[in-house]
C-alpha cells in the first residue's frame, strides 16, 4: 500500500516527478507535519531549474575549493573527490524525529549495556539470548577488555545507526555502526553549503541546527576523562593525511577545538600518555581515536603498526587515559549480532525496539541458510565482516550466473553471511541530468554518549545517484543531501 | 588549545618557507628575461645556478634557455624546487594544519594548487611568462594578506614568521651572490647601460627598485646595491631585517610561551647579526662577498636545524622536506 502524497501545481520543478510505488521523502504523507511538508514542497517546486543547476554547480565548486573531499588512491595518483552533493534537501518532520530520537537513544543504551555485559559477567550469553560463540569467536571481541571498568560505563561513544525507510514509510534499522562511524562532517558542511547557496530556500523554515556537534562531542570526551582530572586534555587521533577520511578528522578536531594528533605525536611514560609539543611533553586524558583497534598499540595488536602508540593500552588499562570508542565495540555492530538486537534491547531494557530491524536470516543457522538458499533471487545477501557495500549480492537484480556463483560462495562459508528481503528504499527528489528524478536514500543519524546519549538533530542522508540503484555508499558513487529535521513546538 | 604539537610547528615553518620560496622564484623568473636579453640567452643559466640545480637541470635539458628554464622552475612536477612543487608541498602542510589555520588560508592555498596543476606548457611560453609570474606572485601575496588578516596570533603565528624570515634571508643572499659572480660584467661593461639594467632588474626582482632609487639617490653601484640587500634597516627583504625579525620571534616564543629550547639558535643569530652590523660593505667585498654570503647561508642552515631540533621533533621522523 502506498501512502497518499501531496499534489503540487504544474508546471514546476517536480512536474513529471514520479516516485512510483516507493515512499517519497518530500511528498508522501506520514501523519505528521503536513502543513510544513507542503510549504517546503511548494517552495522546492517553485525553483527555477536553470537557476538551481547554476547554484548546484557553485556548491560543488565550493566543496572542491574547501577540500571537503575524500581521497581515492589509484596505482599512480591520489585523487581528491568530493562526495556528490544533491541540493534538494530531505525533510524529517518533528513527530518523526522524536520517535527516531527515542529509538536511537534506546538502541545505543542497549548497545552499551550489551558491551558492558560482554566485557563483564556475560549474563546474556549465559541466558542464551545471543549465541556465545558468535561473540567469543568474533575477531573484534578483545578478551583483555574483560573486567575493565570504563568511565560512565560507555563503550560506544559515537554511534551511527543506519536507517532505511520501507514502502510504507516505516524507518527500520539496517546496520549499527558502533566503532568509528564516519560522515558527520558532511552533515554539518552540507548545511553550511545550503545556507550559503540557498538562503532563500531556508528562510522561515524551522530547521534544527547541526553545528553544535563538535561541542557535543567535546563535552562527551570531557565527561569520560579519567577521574580526578580537572581540565581534561582532549585530542583526536588520526592515521594521518593519507587516510581517506582525513577531511573528517580535520573537521572534528576543528569543531572540537582540540589538537589533531597522529601516533607519532604521542608517547607513553609510566603508563601515562603525553603529546610532544614545542614546549615538551603535555599530558593527554581523552582520545577520540579514528584508528582501528588493531592499529592502536603495536605492543598489543599488530606489531607492524606505525600508526599507533606503544604502551597506549597499558595506560588505558590503568585508567590514565580514556579512549572513544572503547576497543572491542566491533563485537556489537557485527552484522550477525545485528539480527539479535531486538532481543538484546528487550533483555536489558524490558522494552520492545522502537525502531524495528529489517527482517534478517542468519546463514550460520541451518534454518536461515536453507531459507536463504531457497530464496536467493528475492534476497539481499551480505558478508558479515565487510563494509562499504562490498561483497554483497542483490538477488532481484542479479543474473542467473551471478546467483549461481554466489550460491557456491555462500555454501562454502555460510557463517559469513546474513540475508534480508530486498527493501524498496524510500526515494527523494534529486537533481539529475534528466531533470528532477526519484533516487533512493538512506539515513545515518549520529548519537554521542558520555554520561548520557545525545542525538544530533540531523544526519547523513546518502543518495544513490544512479537511476534505480539501491547502493548509496560513497565508495560506489553515492552522494549526499542536507537533512532538515523540523523543529517541534517549543524547540 | 594553547599547546602546539612539535610536528605542527614543523609544518607551519615549512608552509611559510614554501610559499615564500614560490614567490621568490616567480620574482626571479619574472625578471630573468631582462638579464637574458642581451647575452644570447646565456643568463637563463643564472637562475639554475642561484638554486644550485645544475646537476638536476642538465640531467633533463641540454641547454638553459627561455623555454627550458621557466618550464623547469614553474611546471616541472619532478623538480622539487619548482613553483608547482613548492605550492603542492605548501598545500600538503596546510592540509595537515587545517584544524589550526583559518578556513580562508586553506581555501586559497587549495585553489592556488588546483590552478597551478591545471596550467599548460603554453602558460610559460615567452609571451606569457611575465604575466604568469605576476599572477603567481599575486597569489602568494594573497596568501600573505589572508594570513595577516586571519591567522590566530599564538605560537603557530611566530613559527610561521620564523619560516618566512629564514627563507627570505636565504633567497636574498642567493640572488645577490649570483648577480655578483655569475653576472659579473666584463671590466669594460662596468657602469654601462647594460650593467645598470642588470642591477635594476635585480632590484625589481626583490621589489627594492623604488626604495633603492630614493635611498641611493641615483648612485646605483654594485656596492650600494649589495649594501642595500644586506644591511638596509628598512627594506623588508634585506638580510639584516630578516635576522632581526627571527631574533625577535624566537625571543617572544621563549618569553611568552615559556619554550625552553632555542638558546643555541639565539646565539647563532647573535653572531650573524654582529657580522652584518659590524662590517661595512667595503670590508665585506674586500674580504670576498661570495665567501661572506656562503657563510651567511651556512649560518642560516645551522639556525634552522637548531630550531627544528629544539621545537619540531616528534616520535618518528616525518619524511624530510627539502632545504
Amino acid at each position: 500500500m502506498t501512502r497518499p502524497r501531496l499534489t503540487l501545481p504544474e508546471p514546476g520543478l517536480l512536474s513529471g516527478y514520479d516516485p512510483a510505488e516507493f515512499f517519497c521523502e518530500a511528498l508522501s504523507l506520514r501523519g505528521d507535519g503536513e502543513a510544513e511538508l507542503a510549504a517546503i514542497a511548494a517552495r522546492l517546486n517553485a525553483l527555477d531549474p536553470e537557476d538551481l543547476r547554476h547554484r548546484a554547480a557553485r556548491a560543488e565548486k565550493e566543496l572542491f575549493d574547501l577540500g571537503i573531499t575524500f581521497t581515492v588512491y589509484s596505482d599512480k595518483d591520489a585523487i581528491d573527490r568530493i562526495l556528490p552533493f544533491d541540493v534538494l534537501p530531505r525533510v524529517i518532520t518533528a513527530g518523526e524525529w522524536s520517535r527516531l530520537e527515542a529509538g536511537i537513544i534506546q538502541r545505543v543504551t542497549a548497545i552499551n549495556l550489551f558491551l558492558a555485559d560482554l566485557y563483564g559477567d556475560q549474563k546474556i550469553l549465559a541466558d542464551k539470548i545471543v549465541p556465545a560463540d558468535l561473540v567469543l569467536g568474533n575477531a573484534n571481541f578483545h578478551a583483555f577488555m574483560r573486567g575493565l571498568k570504563v568511565p560512565c560505563g560507555t563503550y560506544s561513544h559515537v554511534c551511527g545507526i543506519d536507517l532505511i525507510r520501507d514502502q510504507e514509510g516505516l524507518f527500520r534499522v539496517l546496520e549499527d555502526n558502533a566503532r568509528t562511524p564516519s560522515g558527520v562532517s558532511y552533515v554539518v558542511e552540507n548545511r553550511n553549503l545550503m545556507l550559503q547557496c540557498f538562503p532563500d530556500l531556508m528562510e522561515d523554515t524551522r530547521v534544527r541546527a547541526v553545528d553544535d556537534y563538535g561541542l557535543m562531542l567535546r563535552r562527551a570526551l570531557e565527561e569520560i576523562a579519567p577521574a580526578g582530572v580537572d581540565e581534561p586534555s582532549v585530542v583526536l587521533l588520526s592515521p594521518g593525511i593519507y587516510n581517506s577520511a582525513f577531511f573528517e578528522h580535520v573537521f572534528l578536531a576543528r569543531e572540537m577545538g582540540v589538537p589533531l594528533v597522529e601516533g607519532r605525536d604521542l608517547v607513553v611514560e609510566n603508563d601515562r600518555v603525553y603529546m610532544l609539543t614545542t614546549a615538551g611533553k603535555a599530558p593527554v586524558h581523552s582520545i577520540y581515536r579514528r584508528i582501528d583497534d588493531f592499529f592502536l598499540d603495536p605492543k598489543v595488536f599488530r606489531p607492524d603498526s606505525m600508526l599507533g602508540v606503544p604502551g597506549l593500552m597499558d595506560a588505558y588499562r590503568k585508567g590514565n587515559v580514556s579512549l572513544a570508542n572503547a576497543p572491542g565495540t566491533g563485537v556489537a555492530d557485527d552484522k550477525a549480532v545485528y539480527a539479535y538486537m531486538p532481543r538484546v534491547i528487550k533483555y536489558y531494557l524490558g522494552e520492545d525496539a522502537i525502531l524495528p530491524n529489517v527482517e534478517t536470516f542468519i546463514c550460520r543457522e541451518a534454518e536461515g541458510l536453507k531459507y536463504t538458499l531457497d530464496n536467493l533471487e528475492h534476497l539481499v545477501v551480505k558478508p558479515v565482516g565487510e563494509s562499504g557495500g562490498y561483497g554483497m549480492i542483490l538477488g532481484p537484480k542479479a543474473s542467473r550466473s551471478e546467483i549461481d556463483e554466489f550460491r557456491a560462495k555462500l555454501k562454502a562459508d555460510p557463517a559469513n553471511y546474513i540475508s534480508q528481503p530486498m527493501i524498496g528504499l524510500s526515494v527523494s527528489p534529486t537533481l539529475t541530468t534528466k531533470g528532477t528524478q526519484p533516487r533512493h536514500v538512506d539515513f545515518r543519524p549520529f548519537a554521542v554518549t558520555g554520561a548520557s546519549t545525545k542525538v544530533l538533530a540531523g544526519g547523513l542522508t546518502r543518495v544513490a545517484m544512479k537511476e534505480g540503484s539501491l547502493v548509496v555508499n560513497s565508495s560506489q558513487g553515492g552522494g549526499s543531501k542536507d537533512t532538515w529535521v523540523l523543529a517541534g513546538e517549543g524547540q | 588549545m594553547s599547546e602546539l604539537l612539535a610536528r605542527n610547528a614543523d609544518c607551519i615553518v615549512w608552509l611559510a618557507r614554501y610559499m615564500e620560496r614560490a614567490e621568490n622564484l616567480a620574482r626571479i623568473l619574472g625578471v630573468a628575461e631582462t638579464f637574458a636579453r642581451d647575452r644570447a640567452g646565456r643568463n637563463w643559466l643564472a637562475v639554475v645556478q642561484i638554486n644550485a640545480d645544475e646537476e638536476r637541470f642538465f640531467a633533463r635539458h641540454r641547454v638553459a634557455d627561455a623555454r627550458t628554464v621557466p618550464h623547469f622552475y614553474i611546471l616541472d612536477p619532478d623538480n622539487p624546487n619548482s613553483i608547482l612543487s613548492s605550492v603542492k608541498a605548501a598545500r600538503e602542510n596546510a592540509r595537515t594544519l587545517r584544524p589550526m589555520i583559518s578556513i580562508e588560508m586553506w581555501r586559497q592555498i587549495n585553489r592556488m594548487n588546483t590552478w597551478m596543476g591545471g596550467l599548460s606548457a603554453n602558460a610559460v611560453a615567452p609571451a606569457n611568462l611575465v604575466a604568469l609570474c605576476e599572477e603567481i606572485k599575486e597569489a602568494c601575496q594573497l596568501h600573505v594578506g589572508i594570513t595577516e588578516g586571519t591567522f590566530y596570533r599564538d605560537q603557530a603565528h611566530y613559527f610561521y614568521h620564523l619560516g618566512k624570515s629564514i627563507e627570505r634571508a636565504d633567497q636574498t643572499t642567493r640572488l645577490l651572490d649570483i648577480k655578483y659572480h655569475t653576472l659579473l660584467p666584463r671590466p669594460e661593461d662596468v657602469g654601462s647601460a647594460l650593467d645598470i639594467s642588470h642591477w635594476n632588474a635585480l632590484l625589481k626582482a626583490v621589489a627594492g627598485y623604488q626604495a633603492s632609487r630614493r635611498v641611493m639617490a641615483g648612485k646605483i653601484t654594485p656596492r650600494s646595491v649589495a649594501a642595500f640587500l644586506l644591511f638596509s634597516d628598512s627594506f623588508p627583504r634585506s638580510v639584516i631585517l630578516c635576522v632581526r625579525q627571527m631574533d625577535w620571534l624566537l625571543t617572544q616564543l621563549r618569553s611568552r610561551y615559556n619554550l625552553r629550547g632555542g638558546v643555541r639558535a639565539l646565539e647563532l643569530l647573535d653572531g650573524l647579526r654582529a657580522a652584518l652590523t659590524d662590517h661595512t660593505i667595503d670590508q665585506v667585498i674586500d674580504h670576498g662577498l661570495h665567501e661572506f654570503i656562503d657563510w651567511v647561508q651556512a649560518q642560516l642552515m645551522l639556525i634552522f636545524a637548531e630550531i627544528q631540533e629544539s621545537f619540531c621533533v616528534s616520535r618518528q621522523p616525518q619524511a624530510s622536506q627539502s632545504q
